[in-house]
């Protein structure tokens, strides 16, 4: 537990949040490395399955992080994306997995610091929380 | 259409606890378009269940498909090759297809994950209503093509009764009154005389009243 | 005559008539709903005996109107189609009839959703129109509903309610209009407080002229409270409190609220009295019933009429 290092999985908007991390990067602004980004064309385009498959390969934590408020480059996904955490986050407590583990972020493409503070503050909510306890069933 | 909605987890838990080995069967007609038992809602139940299990320190191996009508006996035939060592088969189709596998494969234990509700049709994206209860004597030619069998709270068909309010339901401020709906039609038909003609006590025996039904096409049927 | 029931002979001779309510207790003992009814006696024509109101699971009101009349009074037995099927309601309405029962009044009832047993099943095998068509045709034609002959046909006098409050307003008198089609000897009405409305539905009533096809008995209902009144304005499906009513209740103080309440209800009377085609008075004094006599008395309707 004293070694715990978290795999916090981020589904980040090409538009907006996979844009700021970039910019995070080449700010040299630090954030954990238990982030592992993955890219999609729009917060929108994920799906219920594409978080429960991330908790059943062993993260501990998954955020979606869209655009802010009416600044979808698809008009709504970011929208979509929320009202799908919260059913997900439904889900997840009745499956027995606390709903904390999932979470909405929204962040604009020039947001680079503010992508490094988010990654920062999830990373140690998750590691305050504890390792999934699918990891420690399976492993 | 035939509207569902997923059972609670723990329910579909306490159905499958005693298998290792499950198949999940989702059906591509009516519950695929109420978001309730198609391919996707398949692969989330499958997911939910596998987490759930590894979560209390068990583990299932659940096998996934999709028919494309589990009501009908040709598709369902399709899973005599497949099904092997899957020890129950855990469907997600309304209650018609869960009796079909329950028909078919006679040792074989079948449980539904869904509710079946009700038929009913889209009102807007992720809502649908009741519409029809089947009475097997449509009297919506009557009534502006609106059924006051399935959308009166009473199912009056003489007219609103008394707890009408400004289009309400008295049961309901989200319920809207059938009758309010009917006499909005009529009158934009041009049918406004239509409301005094009495209908008569309803023959339920249509209705399911005279037994189990059955609908026997002769120059289909073998 | 179509049958011998009082309250038909009362209106048939022009008196207006009187009726009240008395609703069967949540229990097994018949000594709360003939203490009641004693406040009544004397002093109506008939008295309602509630089915299972408000989809609350009372005594019968097959069995209340059983006890009234062993008081020597005449019952109007309350028929709701949302609790039996069509052989249910014919089965009590021989069996009423055989007891010396003669009046009743066709309803759907009310939702369950409202009373202690929400998770029963709805019955409306048939509604109230089609229950006034079924009782007529026993009472004319000896007939069941499912077409076979009765031996020793019911001869009930037929009610049934109606709203006048409720909406769509333009069907509410096209439904009386049904109501008689089917059958119905009389009416009696939802507690009315907005007598101007009352009487713009008796303007469509005597325009297809229905008040001479049936009786009407305007119902009334004395208010024991400011609350009372603001309950019924909000909270009763299909009730009609006017602001000024609920005003005049708030502006005496407490304790001289239930006299108000009496004073509002005579005087409604008194102004329908002078609207054509009232046949007569409903008077819904709910867990009040000792006030029904005064009401009746100050009306200038006691005492009633004896017929023979």
């Amino acid at each position: 537990m004293e070694n715990f290092e978290p795999v916090i999985v981020a589904f980040c908007c090409h538009y907006c949040a996979y844009t700021a991390a970039d910019m995070a990067g080449s700010q040299r602004l630090p954030y954990p490395s238990n982030v592992k980004i993955i890219r999609v064309p729009c917060s929108g385009k994920v799906d219920a399955l594409h978080i429960t498959k991330a908790f059943e390969k062993g993260a501990d934590g998954v955020y979606v992080a869209g655009c802010l408020d009416g600044d979808c480059h698809f008009k709504n996904g970011n929208d979509k994306a929320a009202k799908l955490v919260t059913y997900v986050q439904n889900y997840l407590e009745e499956i027995g997995l606390e709903p904390e583990r999932l979470e909405m972020v929204r962040i604009s493409a020039g947001m680079g610091d503010r992508f490094a503070l988010i990654a920062t503050e999830i990373t140690e909510k998750i590691r305050k929380l504890g390792p999934s306890p699918i990891k420690t069933v399976a492993a | 259409m035939i509207t569902a909605e997923r059972k609670p987890l723990e329910e579909i838990i306490e159905y499958i606890k005693p298998y290792k080995r499950i198949l999940l069967l989702g059906c591509n007609e009516c519950v695929t378009v109420c978001a309730a038992g198609g391919r996707k809602e398949v692969g989330l139940l499958a997911s939910g269940l596998q987490l759930a299990m590894l979560k209390s320190g068990s583990s299932i191996e659940i096998r996934e498909h999709t028919l494309e009508r589990q009501c009908d006996p040709e598709y369902v035939e399709e899973l005599v090759p497949m099904i092997g060592s899957e020890e129950a088969i855990l469907s997600m189709a309304c209650g018609c297809g869960v009796q079909q596998l329950a028909t078919r494969f006679k040792d074989k234990p079948v449980f539904p994950a869904l509710n079946t509700k009700f038929m009913g049709g889209s009102l807007s994206q992720g809502v649908w209503d009741e519409r029809c209860k089947g009475c097997g004597d449509c009297l919506l030619g009557l009534t502006g093509g609106i059924c006051p069998i399935a959308k009166c709270a009473k199912q009056l068909m003489n007219g609103p009764c008394g707890g009408s309010t400004d289009g309400k339901c008295e049961i309901s401020d989200d319920v809207e009154c059938a009758w309010q709906l009917i006499w909005n039609r009529l009158k934009a038909l041009g049918q406004e005389d239509r409301f005094l003609d009495i209908m008569p006590a309803k023959d339920w025996r249509s209705g399911g009243g005279g037994g189990p039904r059955k609908i026997i096409r002769e120059d289909l049927a073998e | 005559m179509k049958t011998e029931s009082n309250l038909e002979k009362v209106l048939a001779a022009g008196h207006l008539a009187v009726t009240s309510e008395c609703g069967p207790p949540r229990g097994a003992i018949a000594k709360e709903l003939t203490d009641k009814a004693k406040f009544l006696e004397g002093v109506v024509d008939a008295v309602n005996v509630t089915d299972n109101q408000t989809a609350m699971v009372r005594m019968s009101s097959l069995a209340g109107s059983v006890l009234i009349k062993q008081q020597g009074m005449n019952p109007l037995l309350q028929v709701v189609t949302r609790d039996r099927n069509r052989l249910a309601i014919q089965a009590d309405i021989l069996g009423a009839y055989s007891l010396g029962i003669d009046t009743m009044l066709c309803l759907s009832g009310d939702h369950t959703k409202f009373g202690d047993h929400p998770m029963a099943a709805n019955v409306h095998d048939i509604d109230s129109i089609q229950l006034i068509q079924m009782v007529k045709a026993m009472r004319d034609e000896s007939k069941f509903q499912g077409g076979s002959d009765i031996k020793g046909a019911p001869k009930m006098f037929i009610g049934a309610a109606a709203n006048p409050f409720a909406d769509p307003f333009e069907l509410r008198v096209m439904r009386l209009a049904k109501k008689i089609a089917a059958g119905v000897d009389f009416i009696q009405t939802q507690c009315i407080f907005n007598v101007e409305k009352f009487e713009l539905w008796m303007e469509g009533v005597r325009k297809m002229g229905l008040h001479k096809k049936c009786y009407i008995l305007a119902g009334v209902t004395p208010m024991k409270s400011v609350g009372a009144a603001r309950y019924m304005k909000n909270r009763v499906p299909g009730m009609d409190v006017p602001a000024d009513v609920v005003e005049r209740m708030a502006s005496v103080p407490k304790e001289k609220q239930p006299d108000e309440g009496v004073d509002i209800c005579i005087e409604t009377i008194e102004r329908l009295k002078k609207v054509e085609g009232v046949a007569g008075f409903h008077i819904m004094a709910i867990e009040w019933e000792e006030k029904v006599e005064e009401i009746v008395r100050r009306a200038g309707l006691y005492p009633r009429p004896e017929i023979s």
